[in-house]
């Protein structure tokens, strides 16, 4: 199927696609590793506040959810209310796994928003703030974000698919205080996570 | 603390639900894992619920039974305690046309391969019969059970499909 609505201008080359830019996780210098929070924290529920990415306190939340992410087995995107802080902030990293189409690497966005959403598919989800279920969500495969990167506080502007595309509405999503329980598909499209060992 | 088991079965009408779960709630009961559907227009549902014992609550549900539209039942149940380690998560669904026996052969192929069953739905739509099964299999079977599930398919006249279920943890 095509048509305007569905063609949103996905070409890496075209001028309205910016991405990281110069940016590189560095530049929010070491972070600490601190304890990640399970729902039903109210925490996780409640809409994050936007943050001024050029604050000190951003780029240093920016530097600890990165050092969370890297030291938290499989964890692809970890988000502020995730580790208890009530903002509009998170991290991903889909380097490496096997579903990543298109990937940015390790990156930090607040204030993000979904600019363009298309190719809406089936995807099982499981979240580390919900660790003993998992569910049906149906997200965008085709996706377009806005958001400032920590620091310089430029606004940037992220097109990608696939799994990076699910993991940044996930992450979003735990920005605005929702769940993928709050997105799930029906009455039966929930699963106890089985444990592998 | 007891755990029980509760079906409540019967004719659909609103408010069966809210009716089971007040009665429970003013027991005191604490309602944990519940599944509801209709079958084939039937209201089922079947419960797991910490607290009171299986006659308080096989009393307090009576009256919902008075007008031989719904059939309760209360079991005790042991609590399971730990559950082995699961197998890899995958979904089979069959379709095809409606005949005796589908549920039974391709579910004993599942069971052959050491497949554990942990969600299933059956819908009759005319003369089509779908099954969608939840199965835990164990590691590296996958592949063998494919044909072999393909193979009875083809015997009775279906379609098969086996796919991964992998949860991505985001």
């Amino acid at each position: 199927m095509s048509g305007a609505a569905d063609a949103p201008n996905l070409d890496p080359q075209a001028d309205a696609y910016v991405g990281l830019g110069e940016w590189v996780p560095e530049v929010v210098g070491p972070g600490r590793v601190v304890p990640v929070v399970c729902a039903p924290e109210p925490v996780l529920s409640r809409p994050g506040a936007e943050v001024d990415p050029t604050a000190g306190e951003t780029v240093r939340l920016a530097a600890d959810l990165i050092a969370t992410m890297r030291v938290s087995p499989g964890c692809v995107g970890l988000a502020a209310p995730q580790v208890g802080v009530g903002a509009q902030i998170f991290a991903v990293d889909v380097t490496g796994h096997p579903k990543t189409v298109t990937g940015h690497g390790v990156f930090v966005l607040c204030n993000a928003r979904v600019v363009e959403a298309t190719r809406w598919k089936m995807g099982r989800e499981g979240c580390m703030s919900v660790p003993d279920l998992t569910g049906d969500v149906k997200r965008a495969s085709r996706l377009v974000v806005e958001g400032a990167l920590p620091g310089s506080g430029e606004t940037v502007r992220l097109v990608t698919d696939g799994f990076e595309a699910r993991a940044l509405q996930h992450e979003i999503d735990h920005c605005a205080g929702l769940l993928f329980l709050d997105r799930v598909a029906g009455a039966h499209a929930i699963y106890q996570r089985k444990v592998y060992l | 603390m007891n755990e029980l088991a509760i079906t409540v079965i019967g004719r659909d009408r609103p408010g069966i639900v809210a009716d089971v779960a007040e009665v429970l709630a003013r027991l005191g009961a604490n309602l944990t894992d519940s599944t509801m559907t209709r079958l084939r227009g039937h209201f089922a549902m079947t419960l797991i619920c910490v607290g009171p014992t299986a006659v308080e609550v096989e009393t307090a549900l009576a009256p919902l039974s008075v007008d031989g539209q719904l059939l309760a039942t209360v079991r005790e149940v042991t609590p399971d305690g730990e559950t082995a380690p699961a197998g890899e998560p995958f979904v089979m669904a069959v379709h095809g046309a409606d005949r005796m026996g589908i549920v039974a052969a391709m579910t004993r192929v599942l069971a052959e391969a050491g497949g554990n069953v942990t969600d299933l739905s059956t819908r009759l739509a005319g003369t089509l019969y779908v099954v969608v099964a939840e199965v835990e299999l164990p590691a590296a079977t996958a592949a063998t059970l494919s044909s072999r599930l393909a193979e009875v398919a083809a015997g009775l006249g279906v379609e098969v499909t086996l796919r991964p279920a992998e949860p991505d943890v985001l």
